[in-house]
């Protein structure tokens, strides 16, 4: 999938995290803001990474910023920031892609 | 050297130090040894008044030197000007190398930061450092090792001459012009001085620092006049408002409430509840929560507490009101409630530092204590409890009596939730130790119980208890479940301080953070 | 075809808030019986799409133990209830709440569409439970037609905001406002052999308000209540579970019955009360009760 446009989603609350995207420079470019940066810097980034490919994203700029938030959560916030930027709202894939 | 808490101490710490590393909790049981004393002067002249106008006069009277060691007490606790009027003082005159020697320290002296970093203080030996200070030591910036010492080690380092000193500043909400200082009876009453005692009978030079001066004698004296070279009378030694804080609000956090109900299950069934136990609680919501309900069994199954040990606030005050606590023994107040009662009841005694916890004494209170309910931040699978490094490694809590009163209790209990945010409160191994597993009990979690292997007494006792048991590798297994197993803060090589254990042996390093890179 | 947990314990049944990472993470803790992640007025119109991915990962990836999940999805006057409905039924949540169910018409709707999501998702079919909310007075009056429509619907709620207002008045305080729908909605949910469940109650800093409300509603027949802060759990629970003293009772009307019926004798009395063949349900319903909520320790 393509970032056709820049998207959002998430919050900055305790246990949330704010994933922003929008179109890269031909690689995936990842950012990490993380209140638990040092415990779980590593495992957001794999997740981060994971998700993306699952997605079929490699041409992406993406900025986490994190408070805390689970595996589910993060998975949740980039699925949706990179649905959002093409527009897609229904009749998503639920355990294909996003599982 | 690895110790007895499975930390590896550095060859190069032991050498600077001249410490030995921690072997065990009762380790030192039994030890001989001969205590310090200070050098003081004989005050023999009648017309010699011990009024100083100033701080500035007072240290130039004190001979303050380039390397002394200053020392201070917090039971002003946020609300503290001392520490900041004396080291503004003595920063203004362009004093070097200081080394500050404080019962603990927080937040109201984040104004002492800027001294780090030009050398005026170089050391600081301190049961807790928060806010800037706390990032400054683990950011490199003091020149010289943090000690950190909990209340009980504190006393024995200045008692056994370890620690030597030079000027101790005693901040008195009241005081006459010959020294006798009371914590009580002005306008920054903080219920009790009894960290302070220590110092102004071990420092050689002693100033007591008030904003109430009151006719002579001010008696019966916290801290007798003998001991007390100079008086200095200010403005204002700190701010009411936060010395005495208002009582909390009970909480309504269910998984708080959860936690408190799993902590007087517990000791009630125990073999220690019954008439004339003793306890000890902290301020904590859930410990809170604990003792009051604790309180309502005490009522219902008429047993009493023959006497409560702190560290008091309002609830315990109120059970001693109640006729369920016979006598309470104060080492600090921690709300204007705890102040009132000390102040009016007449079974609220102040106790020293060094009759709560001092280890290398004859014997102090913390050894007759059967309960004592703990937070902390992190505990690990053998029961050592941090409480002083937080998540993102840097020092920001406080020893306080914890690894004193671990040590004492027949039954330590430590609350805690089992995650804060997204960390693991229960882990596989601290980040630091502050209180080794071998004192540590049960572990209370919204989670689970979990007690101490070494304690087939208690798990045989509370085997009926309405508690959800588990192990504690089963709690940390639950927790990294949740949130993933988490990656040990990295840290750089260099030590910036030292844990010390209750008896001067090191338990564990401090090192300067190292912002995260992949 | 009767689905195991159509009847099982719902005392309290929790709103949460499925936008929030924060309260979603571990709710098994508080002992709610179920648990209601909310797609519909918790989550912001702008937000609905975000909400769904919060949902799945969740129901997928966290462990809510014994608690049932049961997901409240848009009214079908939103264009959000379809993909609402494939998310939850791919996500495994055990039932789906409908708000605003007016009539039996809107159940069969849902559950069309959630037949479909079951064949699209692989789940059994008939996996997936079905609760109606009743929200205005057409949902009230059409209660017994909306209990009796699917198989797969387990109970009713009552929404007791959305529905005062329906009747032009107010929440008051003293429940006479609702006591018509309350009557209605049990005599309904009883008739259909369904589960009975009453509205929240938002005022959080009057426990004792609370307390008198949901004795009065238990003593109404009500199965359960709503609730909207773990605080609550604890009060219902208290009042829904029956005491040692009702057991005890309970568990001596049941033996005395059945000894009784092999003598061929129909009424006696059991500790001064009367009792005859017609009071074995309600006895054996207390140990089941019992039972459930983890107090019985008899043995029938």
């Amino acid at each position: 999938m393509e970032i056709k446009k820049p998207a959002i989603a998430g919050t900055l609350e305790s246990s949330d995290c704010q994933v922003a995207v929008e179109a890269g420079n031909g690689t995936v470019d990842f950012s990490l803001d993380s209140t638990v940066i040092n415990q779980f810097g590593y495992q957001i980034r794999e997740v981060v990474l994971d998700t993306l490919k699952r997605l079929n994203v490699d041409n992406v700029k993406i900025t986490v910023v994190d408070k805390g938030a689970l595996d589910c959560t993060i998975k949740a916030r980039i699925e949706c920031a990179v649905y959002r930027a093409n527009d897609i709202t229904e009749n998503l894939p639920w355990g294909g892609v996003i599982r | 050297m690895i110790n007895a808490a499975g930390r590896d101490i550095p060859e190069e710490i032991l050498k600077i130090t001249g410490k030995e590393v921690f072997q065990g909790a009762y380790a030192k049981d039994g030890l001989q040894y001969k205590k310090g004393a200070p050098t003081v002067r004989a005050c023999l002249n009648p017309n010699r008044s011990k009024l100083v106008a100033s701080i500035t006069e007072v240290l130039k009277k004190c001979e303050i030197r380039d390397g002394m060691v200053l020392s201070f007490h917090h039971h002003f606790r946020e609300g503290d000007y001392v520490v900041n009027l004396v080291m503004e003082e003595v920063h203004k005159q362009g004093i070097k190398d200081i080394t500050i020697c404080a019962s603990s320290m927080g937040k109201a002296h984040d104004p002492i930061l800027p001294m780090i970093e030009d050398g005026t203080v170089t050391g600081i030996q301190s049961s807790g450092v928060r806010g800037k200070i706390g990032e400054a030591i683990s950011g490199g910036k003091l020149k010289n090792l943090a000690v950190m010492r909990s209340h009980g080690g504190r006393i024995r380092a200045i008692e056994s001459g370890e620690v030597h000193i030079d000027i101790a500043f005693i901040g008195a909400p009241t005081c006459d012009e010959y020294g006798n200082m009371r914590a009580n009876g002005g306008k920054s009453d903080c219920g009790v001085l009894s960290y302070a005692v220590a110092d102004a009978q071990y420092a050689d030079k002693v100033v007591a620092i008030t904003d109430c001066l009151v006719p002579a004698p001010n008696l019966p004296a916290d801290i007798s006049q003998m001991y007390v070279d100079y008086v200095v009378v200010v403005d204002a030694i700190g701010n009411p408002a936060k010395i005495a804080t208002g009582a909390a609000k009970p909480t309504t956090d269910v998984r708080k409430i959860l936690m408190a109900d799993y902590c007087t299950e517990f000791v009630i069934n125990t073999p220690y509840f019954k008439d004339g136990f003793t306890y000890q609680t902290g301020v904590g919501g859930s410990s809170i929560a604990s003792t009051i309900s604790l309180g309502k069994i005490m009522k219902e199954r008429e047993i009493k507490m023959k006497f409560g040990v702190g560290g008091i606030a309002g609830p315990m005050c109120k059970l001693l009101e109640d006729g369920l606590i016979e006598k309470l023994v104060d080492t600090q107040d921690f709300d204007a409630a705890a102040i009132e009662s000390i102040k009016k009841n007449p079974t609220h005694y102040a106790i020293t530092a060094s009759e709560y916890a001092n280890p290398f004494n004859k014997g102090a209170y913390v050894n007759q204590l059967d309960f004592v309910i703990l937070a902390a931040l992190e505990v690990d699978v053998n029961f050592n409890c941090n409480v002083v490094v937080g998540s993102d490694g840097v020092v920001t809590g406080a020893q306080g009596g914890h690894p004193d009163t671990a040590a004492g209790a027949k039954c330590t209990i430590v609350i805690t939730p089992l995650l804060q945010g997204r960390i693991p409160a229960v882990c596989s191994e601290v980040t630091t130790v502050t209180t080794p597993g071998e004192t540590v009990d049960v572990v209370i979690t919204d989670y689970g119980v979990a007690v101490n292997p070494r304690r087939q007494d208690l798990i045989a006792a509370t085997k009926k208890a309405k508690l959800p048991f588990c192990t504690i590798e089963e709690l940390r297994d639950m927790a990294y479940g949740i949130v993933g197993e988490p990656k040990p803060v990295q840290f750089e090589d260099r030590v910036v301080g030292i844990i010390e254990a209750r008896d001067g042996t090191i338990i564990d390093v401090v090192r300067q953070i190292k912002p995260f890179q992949y | 075809m009767s689905h195991p947990d159509k009847k099982r314990l719902r005392r309290t049944m929790m709103f949460l808030n499925a936008q929030k990472p924060g309260l979603i993470k571990d709710p098994y803790i508080y002992g709610a019986d179920s648990i209601m992640l909310d797609l519909e007025d918790a989550v912001a119109e702008s937000q609905k799409d975000s909400a769904r991915y919060s949902l799945y990962h969740a129901l997928k990836e966290i462990n809510y133990r014994k608690t049932e999940r049961v997901v409240r999805i848009n009214g079908l006057d939103t264009p959000h209830w379809q993909e609402d409905i494939r998310v939850c039924v791919a996500g495994g949540a055990d039932a789906i709440r409908i708000a605003k169910t007016e009539s039996a018409r809107d159940v069969l709707t849902v559950e069309e569409h959630v037949l479909a999501a079951e064949q699209e998702f692989g789940r059994e079919e008939g996996s997936t439970l079905l609760m109606a909310a009743l929200e205005s007075c057409r949902g009230v009056l059409n209660t017994l037609e909306i209990c009796e429509v699917s198989p797969r619907l387990f109970g009713i709620a009552l929404s007791g905001g959305d529905y005062t207002k329906d009747l032009q008045t107010s929440i008051s305080g003293t429940g006479v406002e609702l006591a018509g729908a309350r009557q209605y909605m049990i005599m309904a949910a009883r008739a259909a052999g369904v589960q009975c469940f009453d509205t929240v109650y938002t005022n959080l800093d009057d426990m004792a308000g609370f307390e008198q409300e949901v004795e009065m509603i238990h003593r109404m027949g009500f199965d359960g209540k709503s609730v909207v802060n773990p605080r609550q759990i604890a009060v219902v629970h208290k009042i829904f579970t029956p005491g040692k003293k009702d057991i005890i009772f309970a568990e001596k009307v049941v033996r005395e019955i059945d000894e009784k019926k092999a003598q061929g004798i129909g009424v006696f009395t059991v500790d001064g009360k009367m009792i005859d063949i017609a009071f074995y349900d309600g006895a054996k319903r207390i140990i089941g009760l019992a039972k459930a909520s983890g107090v019985y320790e008899g043995d029938l």
